[in-house]
């Protein structure tokens, strides 16, 4: 007998295995929910709609902060002494390096140079940063250092990207919406 | 040690009852009265029973707390005013919990110095050593909790700035840090879950205490001589009432100096910004932790990596967990290490500048030459940085074998008496443990 249970798998030996499955099975399907009720919930995700915003009243050189989803969103007005600024840089060894022309969107097909529409929280542990001011009078970061400039790109501090820029669409020519 | 004897005999009938059933009385009784303590421990062993003290203090403070606190961003800030104003002794409350949480640091940070310069971390006490690790961390998670509570500007970009420190982890930071909100940033639904957690986890750090006090009591307390206690009669005496009556002696200068600030300094070790509302769209303008977790807020900025400032900053906390492992000397006390003294004290400044650093604004210039700046505090921080982590990496490891340390004492008595005196010892003794 003793023999014969040490070679052959047994019906005790299925039975202890498929208890021990049908267990695991068990914890990790109450381990879930306690886990996914921590993550947003419906009303948060409803109250994160997308939003629509009209740029008519934003004068050129000028910005406002939204807030969208608990957070802010930066709209700047560029000046064309800005963009061209911002466009000269591209090739200046940038830490998170992209072109000007990828921080700004088109409408039917034309480059909205002058609005930048990024999330303003710093990249590197989400602090406000401070418009118009900084190394590259874009934004600057008053927590840890982080400059940026007109167009959102990280140029000089800890932060490790650009400015995220939200999804965002033209309705018009002074009209986005956001999300 | 005490668990291999007891000299507990129960006096009354009820008490002969109760220990044959439930030996409660018995613990009690060989864990703080007859328990062996070695006749040479100084006043750093005190704050033992003093932060024993401040976690209740704690917890009683904080209970009372929160039946007048609303944890809702709309009500967070106004029901601690309200707390302040209209509350009977509410401001006393709220002041004792929010200054004993800075005592509670200072005790603590007190106690782990002590228990690096005599050595309390090596063997037998690895895994007291690391059980006290796992309190400490868990009275940072408890601490940064408790200040996002009150819901002020600093309260918020606090919770910001620490909880987007998980965003650096690679791939799943940001789904992390989501997870961690249950939003798209700081906002309701974390501050209740911050509320839960705070209230859980001074309950999780009085579990880990019983199993800190639990080993304390099985190996036994080092002492200043860091010679292990070899005869019962001689180099220890009983915990009551010696050392019962000097941990209350000190318990009591303590909470004098918890006093003074509670009364006259209420607001010295908070931070002004925090009056005001949070308000998502503003970050003030300088942002600093508290002060007890200033040092390892200077470890983080002096790496200009966000991963790699992350990964220092709670690398400089494990290497705690390491340290029965890291230093290779035989001889426990620092006392009769000449090179280690020098070396821990060293490590003490150090630990002490970086706070400066972390209190500090990044750009500020530390030394210029000529109006040119040769170092600013990032650079200071990094030197820093590079002192803290080679203690534990270079100085502990190499001291133990190069290191030629001074005699030892034969014993405990010894190191009190010397070696003429420690033959007749006057005074009661704890009685010995019966193998």
């Amino acid at each position: 007998m003793a023999d014969q249970s040490m070679s052959e798998p047994n019906r005790r030996d299925f039975l202890f295995l498929a208890t021990g499955a049908a267990g695991a099975v068990a914890v990790g399907g109450v381990a879930w929910p306690l886990i996914s009720q921590m993550s947003p919930d419906a009303s948060t995700i409803a109250a994160g709609a997308p939003v629509e915003v009209d740029l008519a009243p934003i004068a050129e050189g000028r910005a406002i902060t939204l807030k969208w989803r608990g957070k802010p969103i930066f709209v700047r007005h560029r000046t064309a002494a800005e963009i061209e600024a911002s466009k000269k840089d591209d090739a200046s060894g940038l830490p998170d390096p992209q072109a000007d022309a990828a921080r700004v969107r088109a409408f039917e097909g034309k480059a909205q140079e002058q609005w930048v529409v990024v999330y303003g929280n710093c990249t590197h542990l989400g602090c406000v940063p401070i418009g118009f001011s900084g190394d590259f009078n874009g934004w600057y970061c008053p927590c840890h250092g982080s400059h940026y400039d007109n167009a959102g790109r990280i140029r000089k501090g800890p932060a490790p990207r650009n400015l995220d820029i939200p999804e965002f669409t033209f309705l018009s020519a002074s009209k986005i919406r956001i999300g | 040690m005490a668990e291999h004897h007891s000299s507990y005999v129960p006096k009354t009938g009820f008490e002969r009852w109760l220990d044959a059933r439930l030996p409660i009385v018995r613990l009690m009784h060989d864990s703080a009265v007859s328990y062996p303590v070695p006749r040479n421990l100084n006043y750093f062993w005190t704050f033992g029973g003093i932060l024993m003290f401040m976690l209740v203090s704690q917890i009683v403070t904080g209970i009372v707390l929160v039946m007048h606190y609303t944890p809702h961003v709309d009500h967070a800030f106004q029901s601690v005013e309200h707390i302040m104003r209209d509350v009977n002794y509410g401001w006393l409350m709220r002041y004792m919990h929010a200054n004993g949480a800075s005592m509670f640091f200072i005790a603590v940070y007190i106690h782990i110095f002590r228990g690096m310069y005599y050595g309390s971390y090596k063997a037998p006490r690895e895994v007291l050593w690391i059980l006290g690790v796992v309190i400490f961390l868990l009275m940072m998670a408890t601490a940064f909790l408790g200040y996002v509570l009150p819901w002020g500007q600093m309260s918020f970009w606090g919770a910001t700035v620490i909880t987007n420190l998980f965003s650096a982890i690679p791939v799943v930071g940001e789904t992390i840090v989501v997870w961690l909100w249950g939003g798209y940033s700081v906002d309701n639904p974390t501050l209740n879950r911050f509320f839960s957690l705070h209230y859980l986890l001074p309950f999780m750090i009085f579990g880990v205490v019983i199993l800190h006090v639990w080993a304390l009591h099985h190996v036994g307390q080092n002492n200043p001589s860091g010679v292990e206690v070899k005869n019962y009669k001689k180099d220890t005496v009983p915990f009551t009432p010696y050392a019962t009556v000097k941990d209350l002696f000190a318990m009591v200068c303590f909470m004098i100096f918890f006093a003074w600030f509670v009364f006259y300094h209420p607001n010295f070790l908070g931070h002004a910004d925090n009056y005001i509302p949070a308000d998502p769209l503003k970050t003030p303008a300088h942002i600093v932790p508290e002060w007890y977790f200033l040092p390892f807020y200077g470890i983080l900025r002096a790496i200009p990596d966000k991963l790699g400032g992350v990964v220092a900053m709670f690398a400089s906390i494990a290497i705690l967990a390491f340290l029965p492992w890291l230093d290779t000397s035989k001889v426990r006390s620092g006392k009769y290490r000449p090179w280690f003294k020098f070396a821990f004290w060293t490590f003490v400044v150090v630990s002490v500048l970086l706070g400066y650093t972390g209190s500090q604004p990044t750009d500020k210039v530390v030394l210029a030459i000529g109006g040119r700046t040769v170092m600013d505090m990032v650079g200071f921080a990094q030197i820093l940085t590079a002192i803290y982590f080679a203690y534990f990496l270079v100085a502990l490891p190499l001291l133990g074998l190069i290191e030629k340390p001074k005699a030892l004492p034969a014993s405990i008595a010894d190191s009190v008496l010397g070696p003429a005196g420690s033959g007749h010892i006057a005074g009661a003794h704890a009685a010995p443990p019966k193998h």
